[in-house]
């Protein structure tokens, strides 16, 4: 990796003063993506701002509502007993990233703010219809994925938490890359008394989407009959050597239906 | 002694260090005022080589030099060069084009080294590279076998038009062409063999230092044969001689091939180190790895088989084509022809058999050998098409070969294609499969299957392999540049205390607890009072190293001799000291008896005698107890058995899942059963890894799309079942442990025995064939595709 100066401030007043002070600057939480970037010279910040003291890991149960401080481990909220018993589904989701190591270092504000197409966060988020806290402001995540690595943050905006609705039931399916063990397919889906939300990773040519056909045939009827005959356009799709847009499309409605046959 | 000589699983002896984190791998190694080399590499896939501006480089922080092609050109260094030559059908040998060690002229793959960069810190060479210019002309690239074969396709080496390295033949094609016309059915099939990338846990590293004073060069290196690199490298490349090049292969962690040749950093870090007078290290990035270790396997082939009408093959034809990617790496010729046609008679006593292989320059990274070398090309290509006969002939899968195997009483056999096959039971090791699979329980587990949703199929292989190589005059006489030899010296030290310096090469074989039960066996030292060395030129006499499972049969029946010589040394000394006839001496379990009286002398007492001479037959024999051998085997060994996988697939997603597998190997005496079993799991991994999850993939202008972890799927422990092994052996009839070798077998019978059963679990959907890797969207294309033709039967 390049060189570069390495901050570790003490709060999150001081982490955005040192990010708003210098466009180059990036925010280190577990460095689970950042450093291989780093490693791989694809990326050269001036500053480091290592975000490890700024207190923003916990996980707080609200009523009807979890909230995970952005610094939370996967590993921690796997183990959470707050959230395996809110929303199972996410406490599970987390337990599914990567690997031991990954679990323990890598953050759900990292993964979030890095919105990797292929991750599994951004899923939930967006299914449970979450709401992503800053410093600045709090944003819904249907406006916060605006696309592959792209979100609404601001240069010197920080997650701080992430807010999580309780559903009535939901599930998390993801077909693994056989090699990277990210997600070729993953289908978040979240029934509430409102209504169905389906939210897609890993397969959009736009990043995690919400999937309307099946949020209307589920809201109608919560079975996996109700999606069988609802179809996902391959043109939206990615393709790359692990599977063409044609099998994601198809893997969409296989994993669908299994998230709504195990929702809880 | 049974508990820890031959026979006993005896826990390995190195494994204490190296699950201890205490293992001395290359990277380890560091030598005062050492610098660092960054290679930088081509990153197109074929290109003309502009000027390459260094002024940048040159003045970056820490940097001591940079070389490019045109540098060590100018010293005069030659290029890598290849150990075997293969001969055209017409008789003129293959195309050698230059492999140089830095580029010049051209870029030929994704990879290829263009320039080194040496400066006092890794980060400071990374640096400096990035700032080389390099001038590319971009030229047309083709890494696929067909397209660099295809008319107007542009030259790997210009001067190697039409990029054909050979085109090579062997076996009877009157005979062969005869038997097809008069055959009552010919089964044909058109398949191809997926290229792998190694990918050893501990990536390639080399260190290289020069002494001025002595003109001593050392270079240490992550290597499975450290004389072949001080030969290849000594003689060909650098012009440095023996007694001035110390080759280190310290502890190495996994290679499975891809470390027996000479690579060029290794050429780099030596003459650099000499230029500079300072120690030089490379040490690979992962991402290095994949562009720079010889891949393995990548064949197209055709196969023919000629049938009687009750079943019986009368007749192999196959046609093959085999990428050897930019250059010749160093053993690659001979893995499509010695190391792959000979083996197409697999267990099966067809009578005539003639195969054609072209081998091909392609835009890509070098192949040569991996575990099983040309061996798995064979078997997958042979116990596939036996599958397929035997659906299209309706004769079960197992009676086809049972009815075609070479039975017990025709050892020695001949095959048509070169081998002769000493020794072999088929039908066991056939038999001892089929039932630790529950073979003839499987149609309720398919039913069962079938009731959750789920196809499940069974597949057989049985296959052969020929390993222990090799006859040094065979392999001469078939193109061989060396002699594949191996040597053993077995030095018993004063107080009885045994070393022993071997030419192989461990790197996870498990040879210091292997070749430690041998001495016990034979010398009666106890275990631990044995030691085995490897992988220092200047510490073991000579060795041609550790490839083609040949350490215990070859090196092995080294230390057999070398200690015969020991003991009938001993039985001079105890005469002597016993004061009785040399015939009359006994040696058993560590002790020296006359026969017919009680008097005896441990090993001890004579090793303290032979070193302490004060009484002892001093002008009939030199003090001293160390003797050296070198043993040429007679012919290859030829481990085979039975490898039974079963799959099932989630119709839905094309997720195959391999549910069980067995494998029963006929490998010869079992030194150490423990070890055995390990080398057989690893290799089924591998094979299983090459069935349904390895591929290594090119674009179709040269780019490595799978070129990391994120695109190359290694297996990994949840893509594996338990493996059952077990041996059911014949014992080698040429060597005198009656070894075979286990390094190689799961890599070889597996994939084919994997694919039989996707295909079997598939039977409903009309699909022929399938080639490697099985992953999911190929499963649940071929679904899709058989969908629609189901419902309309
Ligand atoms: C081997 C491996 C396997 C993996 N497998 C999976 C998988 O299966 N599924 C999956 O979803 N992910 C996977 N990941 C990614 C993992 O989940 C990462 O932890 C995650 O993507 C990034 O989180 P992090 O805490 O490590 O962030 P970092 O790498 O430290 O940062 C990532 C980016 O987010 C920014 N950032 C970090 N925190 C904040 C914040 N609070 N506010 C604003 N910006 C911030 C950083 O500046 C940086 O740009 C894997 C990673 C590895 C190495």
């Amino acid at each position: 990796m390049y060189d570069f100066a390495y901050q570790k401030p003490g709060s999150v007043a001081d982490a955005v003063k040192a990010l708003a002070a210098d466009p180059e600057a990036k925010a280190l939480a577990g460095g689970m993506t950042l450093i291989p970037v780093l490693k791989q010279r694809l990326n050269h910040p001036s500053v480091v701002v290592d975000l490890a003291k700024t207190g923003l890991s916990g996980i707080t149960a609200g009523a009807g509502s979890v909230t995970i401080g952005a610094m939370t481990t996967h590993a921690a909220v796997a183990a959470s007993a707050e959230v395996r018993r809110i929303i199972p589904a996410l406490a599970a989701l987390a337990g599914g990233i990567g690997d031991e190591q990954v679990r323990h270092r890598g953050t759900i504000g990292g993964s979030l703010a890095n919105d990797d197409p292929a991750a599994d966060y951004p899923a939930a988020a967006l299914a449970l219809g979450a709401t992503i806290t800053t410093n600045k402001r709090a944003i819904a995540a249907d406006d916060f994925f605006q696309g592959m690595f792209t979100t609404a943050l601001e240069a010197d905006e920080i997650i701080t938490s992430v807010t999580f609705p309780a559903p009535a039931a939901a599930n998390y399916q993801k077909f693994r890359n056989p090699a990277s063990r990210y997600a070729i397919v993953g289908v978040f889906v979240a029934r509430f008394p409102a209504g169905v939300r389906v939210a897609v990773t890993g397969a959009g040519q736009g990043g995690v989407f919400r999937h309307a056909a099946m949020e209307a045939a589920l809201s109608a009827n919560f079975s996996p009959d109700a999606i069988a005959a609802v179809t996902t356009p391959a043109g939206d799709m990615n393709s790359d050597i692990h599977a063409s847009a044609e099998y994601r499309a198809h893997l969409v409605g296989v994993m669908a239906r299994r998230a709504v046959a195990a929702a809880s | 002694m049974g508990h820890e000589g031959i026979g006993a699983s005896v826990r390995r002896k190195e494994d204490l260090r190296f699950l201890n984190g205490r293992g001395h791998y290359t990277d380890d190694m560091n030598r005062p005022g050492q610098l660092y080399a960054y290679i930088r590499r081509s990153d197109r896939p074929h290109a003309r080589l502009g000027a390459i501006d260094t002024a940048a480089a040159k003045a970056s922080p820490g940097v001591v030099a940079v070389f490019t092609g045109a540098d060590m050109a100018a010293e005069g260094i030659g290029g890598l060069p290849c150990g075997w030559q293969i001969h055209n059908k017409d008789g003129s040998p293959m195309a050698e084009p230059p492999h140089p060690v830095l580029a010049t002229g051209k870029v030929r793959h994704v990879g290829d080294p263009v320039a080194v960069v040496i400066a006092q810190t890794r980060q400071q060479a990374k640096d400096a590279a990035e700032k080389l210019a390099i001038d590319y002309h971009d030229l047309p690239g083709a890494a696929g076998l067909r397209e660099a074969l295809a008319p107007g396709a542009a030259p790997v080496h210009d001067e190697v038009q039409g990029n054909l390295c050979y085109d090579w033949h062997i076996g009877d094609k009157a005979m062969v062409d005869a038997a097809f016309a008069g055959a009552a059915k010919v089964v044909k099939l058109e398949l191809e063999n997926n290229r792998l990338i190694p990918n050893a846990m501990e990536p390639r590293a080399a260190v290289g230092d020069f002494d001025p004073m002595s003109g001593d060069y050392t270079l240490i290196t992550t290597s499975q044969n450290p004389h072949v690199i001080r030969l290849l490298m000594g003689a060909f490349v650098l012009h440095i001689p023996e007694n001035h090049l110390r080759v280190i292969a310290p502890d190495v962690g996994g290679g499975f091939g891809s470390k027996i040749y000479h690579y060029a950093e290794e050429a780099i870090v030596t003459w650099a180190a000499g230029k500079l007078k300072r120690a030089v290290k490379w040490t690979a990035e992962r991402t290095e790895s994949f562009m720079s270790d010889a891949h393995g396997r990548d064949h197209i082939s055709t196969a023919e088989l000629a049938l009687d009408k009750d079943g019986h093959f009368l007749a192999l034809r196959v046609s093959t084509l085999a990428n050897m990617g930019a250059y010749l790496s160093t053993f690659a010729p001979c893995v499509p022809t010695y190391l792959y046609a000979t083996l197409l008679a697999g267990v099966y006593k067809t009578p005539a058999i003639y195969a054609e292989v072209k081998a091909v320059f392609t835009n890509s990274v070098p192949v040569d050998a991996y575990r099983g070398a040309g061996r798995p090309e064979a078997t997958f290509l042979l116990e596939r098409l036996v599958d397929v006969a035997a659906r299209e002939t309706g004769i079960d899968r197992v009676e086809i070969r049972r009815r075609n195997f070479i039975p017990n009483d025709a050892f020695p056999y001949q095959t048509p294609v070169a081998l002769q096959y000493d020794s072999g039971d088929y039908t066991a090791t056939l038999n001892a499969a089929l039932k630790a699979a529950d073979y003839a329980g499987f149609e309720s587990r398919r039913a069962a299957a079938r009731a959750r949703g789920k196809l499940r199929g069974i597949g057989v292989s049985t296959y052969l392999e020929a390993c222990g190589i090799a006859p040094s005059a065979v392999v001469g006489s078939l193109g061989a540049r060396a002699g594949l030899y191996e040597c053993a010296n077995i030095r018993v030290h004063p107080t009885g205390s045994v070393t022993v310096f071997t030419g192989a090469h461990s790197h996870g074989q498990g040879h210091e607890t292997t070749f430690a039960q041998l001495v016990h066996e034979q010398l009666g030292v106890p275990l631990d009072q044995i030691e085995v060395v490897h992988g220092d030129t200047n510490r073991i006499p000579f060795g041609m190293g550790t490839y083609g499972s040949r350490s215990l049969a070859v090196g092995g029946s080294a230390m057999v001799k070398a200690m015969d010589k020991i003991i009938a040394k001993g039985k001079k000394i105890a005469a002597h000291l016993m004061e009785a006839s040399v015939e009359d001496v006994e040696f058993k379990d560590g002790t020296f008896t006359v026969a017919g009286t009680d008097k005896s002398k441990t090993l001890t007492d004579i090793s303290l005698t032979a070193y302490v001479p004060h009484n002892y037959p001093i002008e009939e024999l030199e003090p001293g107890l160390e003797e050296t051998a070198f043993y040429d085997p007679k012919n290859f060994t030829y481990p085979g058995g039975c490898h039974v996988a079963e799959v099932e697939i989630d119709p839905e997603t094309g997720v195959t899942s391999v549910v069980n597998f067995t494998a029963v190997d006929d490998v010869g005496r079992v030194i150490n059963p423990m070890i055995v079993e390990g080398q057989v799991q690893g290799g089924v991994a591998q094979g299983i890894g090459q069935a349904l999850l390895e591929h290594a993939v090119y674009d179709s202008a040269g780019q490595l799309l799978s070129g990391s972890m994120m695109d190359y799927t290694m297996p990994r422990a949840d893509n594996l079942p338990n493996i059952t092994v077990g041996t059911e052996s014949t014992l080698c009839t040429h060597n005198p442990l009656g070894v075979k070798g286990c390094g190689e077998v799961g890599a070889i019978g597996s994939p084919p025995a994997v694919m039989n059963a996707v295909v079997d679990a598939l039977r409903e959907y009309d699909v022929r064939h399938i080639d490697m890797p099985a992953t999911a969207p190929k499963i649940w294309s071929i679904i899709q595709a058989g969908r629609p033709r189901m419902a309309a039967e």
